[in-house]
Order: C-alpha cells, then structure tokens, then sequence
C-alpha cells in the first residue's frame, strides 16, 4: 500500500534539513568514501549469512533459510522521544497484565460493561483451563512486543500487542553488533544506549518467577523450541545461548513426580521456569491439541500445581487479537484509571453492524485485517488491490464480518535506507521489547526497527521481503 | 547436558569425519588412476564404491567404474543417501541442534563450510574441479577441529564430540584396510610379499599416512609394516590403536564426569583388552580380515552403549 500525500521522515524535515538526532551521524556519512560504504554494505551481508541469523520460510517446495535483509543506516530515537514512549508503553503492558488477571478470575471489565463477554468466549485463544488460576508471581505476559508507527513528530500509535510468544528480539541484538564491529568510530562519536544486556535481564526476569515446587539454587530455565525447521529457531538458540539456559524440545521432556523435567545425560531434571516459544494449541497434547509432538503431555497439570511457570502464561493470546485492540483504550484506562498515552490507531470492528457498512462503503481506502491473523498474511490494503481483489474480500467479510476489523491506511514515517544510488526513504515500524517480572517492568531502549525495502510499500513484516535496521536511543 | 544435544554432537563430529575420509578415499583413488592403466583405474574405482558399501545403488543405476561418475555419486548422488552432500548437511544441521553447545567459532566454521560446499556440491563436479572440491572438503574438517580445540569448554561435550570422531576414524580406517587386504591378499601366502606396492602406498594415502609411515619406515613399502602402522601404532592418528587410546580417554573422563562407569566403558575395556599387546604376527594368524571384522563389531557394539548410557533417545 501507498501512503496518502507527504509523511514524516524519521532523518529529513520538510525542508530537507537534518533533524538534530540526525546530525552527527549524517556528518560521519558524508565524510566516507562511496566506495567503501558499498564495501561495507556487502560484509554485513555476509556477516549475517556465515553467523547463521536466518529464517526459514517455507516455500513451495521445502523449507528454505534466508536472511532478514539488514539495512545499515540506523534508524535514532531522541531521550526525550523514548522517554515519553517508555511511559506510554509501561502503562500499556501494566493494564495487559491486569486485564489477563481479571479475565481469567471475576471479569470486573465484563461486569461494568465495558467490554462485551462475547469476545472472550467466542475467542479462539480463550483458555478455559486458565480460569481461576493465578500465575507465578501473578505474571502473564513476562515478553512483550508493542508494534509502533509514527505519523509525525510527536505522533505514535500502537498498532499491535505481541503478548504471546513475540520474536525478532535476536535480530535487535545482532544488528547492534554487526554495526558496532562494522562502525566503531560511529559508536565513538554518537552516544546510544546498549541493548546488549537483554539476554540477562530476560534471565534474571524468568528467574524472578520461580513456581511454589522450586526447590533453592539456581533457577532451571529452559527455552521450548519447536526445532532446526521453526522459522525462528535461530532466535531460540540465541537466546538460550546467551541465557545460559538450556534449549529443549518436546521430545526432550516429561512430566515425572509432578515435575516437568528434561532428559540429560545424567538422567531427568527438573525445570522450574520454561520459556516456550511454542503456541498454546500445541503446548500440552492432553489438554489442547491432541496430535501435538511439539509439547509435553501433561505439562497444563503441572502449571495449575504449581510444579512449573511458562513463559509467556497460556492464554495470553486473548489479550492481543485484533478485535481486544479496538479496545485497548477502555482497557488501559479501566486498570490504571489513567488516559492512556500512547494512542491506538482509529479501528472500524466489522461486528457492529454501522461501521460493516461504512468499511463496505470504502474498502478501497482501508486495511483490513483478520482478527487472529498475523505476519501481514490474511488481509487486504485497499489502497494497492486491485478491483477484483477488494470484490473477492468484500465476499469474505460479508459472510463473516465478526473475524474482521479495519483501520485507515497511515501515512508511516520513512527511515533513509543506503542503496547504491544513495539515500532513499522507506516506511518503517519499531517494536520495541518489554519484560515484565514481580520486580517490574524493563523496556530496552530501542527496539527492532522494520523497514519496507520496496519503495512506496507499507508491508514491514519479514515473511514479506522486510528489513531491520539498528535502532538507536541516544544518550542525554 | 541434554541427551539430544550429545547425540547431536556425537553425530556432528561422526558425519564431519566420515566425510572428511570419504574425501580422502576419493583423493586416493584419483591419484591412484591417474598413474595407472585403464583396467587398474577401474579396479580402483569399484573398490572405492565398495569400500563406502555402495555397490548396490551404484550399479542401479552405472554400467561400468569411471571415475567421473564414481565421485560424483559418492559426493552428490541423488540415488545414494550417504553423499557427502547429505552427510555434510548433517553435520550441519547437528551443529545447529547443538548450537548452544558449540562455540560461535566452531558453528561459524561449520556454517561458512558448509555453504560454500554445498553450492560447490549443487552441480556434478568435472575433471577440472574436483580436486578443488575434495580439498575444500578435507578443509572443512580441519577448519571446524582447529575451532573446537581452541574455543570449546572441556565439558562433556567435548567428550562426546571426540567419541564420534575416534569411533568414525577407527571404522573408516579400518574399512580402508580390509577392502585392500581382500583385493591384495587372498591368501595368506602373499603375506610378506612385495606384490603391488602402489596399492599400499595408495591405503596410506587415504588415511594421510604416507609421510608418516615412510619416514618410519625408511621408504620400506610392505604389508606387514603397513598393517602394524594402521593397526597398532598409537602414535598415527589414525591408526586403530591411537583411536582406541583417544577413545579410552573420553569414555573414562564421562565416566568420571558422570560418577559411575556404563555398559560402554565395560566394552571398550573388552576392546582393549582384545588389542592390548598384541602383535601383527598374531593379527595375520588370527586373520586380518576376521580381525577388522571383529573391530568394527565392538566399535558399533560401544557407540550403541553410549547411546544408551547416555540418554542420546528417549
């Protein structure tokens, strides 16, 4: 899709002037030879591919790994730009936990009538196990993405909660790296806050969420992967690597003595805290889906007992479908009793009868997306589609108009990214990642930063020919 | 350490070095034909496909030996499940299972091999490349030892990396021997004799022993002295002997890392026991055919032990 009129460049102002973030970084670009920076530009490339960071896409035929293009033109956060999001997004992962809690315990928000129960209990990610009890530490959403897009220069709406299993966090952590092995005397120049510390604190975070079973020492925290063939196991092993936890699949657990436990060489030990990146549906073959391999028989038990946390909690996918965040300013302000600060993008719910009729009426204007749908697939931007296209959807939300909402196509902000002809403007996102542990909430400064590498386009997600950028809060 | 992950560093290090051999073994046989007449070049490239233990497949779908399919077959093969291809994309993909296990150094030194292998390996591999392609490959195992012993904790794993290693070598070495001793020695009475010394020399070369055994050996070029080089000098890394030594060393040290002594450690102390003082004149009464035989019997017997000692499956 293509943005209406002008929008706002991260880098130039509308007179073409470097915006002051910008400055000293576009000083140390104008100082370095053409040729070397196409030099440079083709190492990070291979940088990538030798250190393995690829996805794997499944095509027609079999799997196939690619690399997340890296753009080398950092995409820089202001202090007082990132304070103010840092605020908006800890009140907004606050009440997510609040209302994971009351959703699964009295439903005050439902009682006051301030959300219809009919979306919780016609939605798909609802756990009826979940009800009644209370997590480790009262934790639901230990990781969370906030998907962000900005309009102008103190304009930035949430777009999307990532409150189950959000990836790309390795990719924020590597790009940083590869700039800094790339650039050193940029990071000499410019001061910007570290990222590099996240793998810590996401371990000191799951440690601080031991279950009642945990019987002293040091924490057991392992990461659930589905395996080598998930799109994200890259990821997996990263962070287990740089946990310092161990990497386990299903086959490699087993509920013994009311434990969760895995098997090594020694035999089977217990595992207090289990980051699964694994879907609910696949979690627990006894509970949920029954011809999952990926899980542990059994697992869901233990939870409610207490022999075991999972990171994020079951269930938590409630909280962050598409048609819960048409309500997610009712939400914040019924749990935090404040106006929220971070605003969400204006949302059309296809449920109520007027705003079908109105999103009908100019589907060749809008977005719409599927209330459980995810990575950009599934929806249709009116703006780029063509007739038969917007005829064929319009079918679709006809017949179920319940698994749909709409938003108007925003004009996104543009981030430079380095081609051989120079600098060209392209849409870019920013998900920034949050922890949230009984001691409280750590957002790393910064984030991954998503660009569109088509020029014109607004899709930013990976599985779509998307890149990533470093993103840089710079110090005050 | 998980069971999984030490049965994907066993295999890791099984697949790198039975590919690194199978490079080997080809080298050989290239040079080997390329000096020698027709007839003797084909012989030459069917016991390279028996060797391997692809007669099967390979007359599947080949009339004749020539060198040019041979390799390809061994090395890319479609029909053939073991190709180095395969075999290095286990390594691999072990690797990656293991990741968290290995050091940036070793999987990035995996990593860079492998893809520039397999890109090397998408398309058949002509006269003029394939000496190229068999050193890239023999690199490739250089590269990734000379990162894991340099990076690597001495933890388990590394003890079950090694395992794989010396139990893989020990077959292939092995493997190589009595393929020759069966082409060159059909009965005992060519024992000692001089009868084709270019074969022989031409086993010490698919083992990267020639250098070794002729400066030991003062260019003496015999049976004998070879069987006694390979099979029970421990100071040849590839020697039976200098394997059993290495093995011995990992299997005590899990051992010992683990508290109690498995059903593996029992079998290669039968192992050593088996090997221990022994000459090469009782080798050849014995039957080195039966001898080898009986080798790779007990070195299945003790990687299955491990397996189970060790939890590699649930």
């Amino acid at each position: 899709m293509h943005a209406h009129g002008s929008n706002f460049d991260e880098m130039f102002d509308d007179g073409g002037q470097t915006r002051p973030a910008y400055a000293e970084y576009c000083r140390w670009y104008g100082e370095q030879p053409g040729e070397w920076l196409k030099r440079k530009n083709r190492e990070a490339d291979d940088a990538f591919r030798r250190t393995g960071i690829t996805f794997n896409v499944y095509g027609e035929n079999e799997a196939e790994e690619r690399l997340i293009p890296f753009d080398m033109v950092p995409r820089i956060i202001t202090a007082a730009e990132w304070r103010k999001l840092q605020r908006g997004i800890e009140q907004r992962v606050r009440a997510l936990n609040a209302f994971l809690y009351d959703l699964y315990h009295r439903q005050e928000i439902v009682r006051a009538g301030r959300l219809p129960e009919r979306l919780l209990h016609r939605n798909e990610a609802w756990l009826a196990a979940m009800v009644g009890f209370t997590p480790p530490g009262g934790i639901y959403t230990h990781i969370v993405g906030i998907d962000l897009v900005r309009t102008g220069p103190d304009e930035f709406f949430v777009l999307e909660d990532n409150a189950r299993t959000p990836s790309g966090v390795s990719y924020m952590l590597e790009n940083r790296e590869t700039m800094m092995g790339m650039f050193p005397d940029l990071f000499s120049r410019i001061p910007v806050e570290s990222v590099s510390t996240y793998p810590r604190r996401l371990a000191r975070s799951l440690a601080a969420c031991v279950p009642p079973a945990y019987g002293g020492g040091k924490p057991v925290v392992a990461v659930l992967t589905p395996g080598i063939y998930n799109a994200a196991y890259f990821e997996h092993a990263f962070l287990a690597d740089q946990m310092g936890a161990e990497l386990v699949e299903g086959s490699d657990l087993r509920v013994v003595g009311g434990r969760v436990q895995m098997r090594t060489t020694r035999g089977y030990q217990p595992i207090d805290v289990l980051y699964r990146r694994v879907d609910d549906e696949f979690l627990d073959p006894l509970s949920f889906n029954a011809g999952s391999v990926l899980g542990v028989p059994g697992i869901m038990d233990v939870y409610r007992s207490g022999g075991i946390t999972i990171a994020n909690a079951p269930g938590t996918g409630v909280a962050d479908d598409k048609a819960i965040y048409s309500f997610m300013p009712e939400i914040v302000e019924f749990y935090t009793g404040e106006k929220p600060l971070l605003p969400n993008v204006q949302t059309w719910r296809c449920v109520d009868k007027d705003s079908l009729a109105y999103v009908l009426d100019n589907l060749a204007d809008l977005v719409v997306k599927e209330v459980h749908g995810s990575g950009g697939y599934g929806m249709l931007i009116g703006p780029t589609s063509s007739t038969r296209e917007i005829a064929a959807f319009r079918e679709k939300l006809v017949a179920r108009p319940a698994n749909y909402i709409a938003q108007p196509t925003l004009a996104l902000s543009t981030c430079p990214i380095y081609t051989r002809a120079g600098l060209a403007p392209r849409h870019v996102d920013l998900r920034p990642f949050v922890l949230v542990s009984p001691e409280g909430i750590d957002i790393t400064p910064g984030g991954l930063t998503r660009v569109a590498l088509k020029k014109g386009s607004l899709v930013v997600n990976s599985s779509q020919g998307g890149g990533t950028k470093d993103t840089w809060v710079l110090k005050d | 350490m998980l069971g999984r992950t030490a049965n994907g560093l066993f295999w890791m290090f099984r697949y790198l070095e039975r590919a690194e051999n199978t490079a080997r073994l080809l080298e050989a046989a290239l040079r080997m034909a390329l000096t020698r007449d027709v007839v003797t070049a084909e012989a030459e490239w069917r016991s390279v496909i028996a060797t391997l233990g692809l007669q099967r497949p390979y007359e599947a779908i080949h009339d004749g030996y020539d060198g040019l399919a041979v390799w390809n077959f061994v090395l890319r093969g479609a029909s053939n499940p073991g190709n180095v291809r395969i075999m290095l994309g286990s390594v691999r993909a072990n690797a990656r299972m293991a990741r968290i296990n290995i050091s940036s150094d070793v999987w990035e030194a995996v990593n860079a091999n492998w893809m520039r292998l397999d890109a090397m390996l998408a398309r058949p591999v002509g006269q003029t490349m394939v000496g190229e392609v068999l050193g890239a490959i023999r690199r490739a195992g250089t590269q990734v030892h000379g990162a894991f012993d340099g990076s690597i904790l001495r933890d388990e794993g590394y003890h079950f990396s090694r395992a794989g290693t010396f139990i893989e070598r020990s077959d292939s070495t092995a493997r190589i021997l009595d393929m020759k001793y069966f082409l060159l020695l059909p009965s005992l009475s060519y024992v000692g004799s001089s009868l084709d010394s270019g074969q022989w020399e031409q086993v010490l070369r698919s083992v990267a022993g020639a250098r070794a055994y002729n400066w030991l050996n003062a260019g003496q070029i015999e049976a004998r002295g070879i069987v006694e080089f390979l099979v029970l000098d421990d100071r040849f890394p590839r020697s039976l002997a200098f394997c059993r030594k290495a093995l011995r060393e990992d299997l005590t040290e899990l051992a010992r890392m683990h508290g109690s002594e498995g059903a593996c450690t029992a079998l290669m102390h039968e192992a050593d026991a088996r090997i221990e003082g022994l000459t090469v004149d009782q080798i050849f009464d014995f039957g080195l055919h039966e001898f080898l035989l009986d080798c790779l019997d007990r070195n299945m017997a003790i990687a299955e032990a491990i397996a189970e000692d060790y939890r590699f499956h649930a």
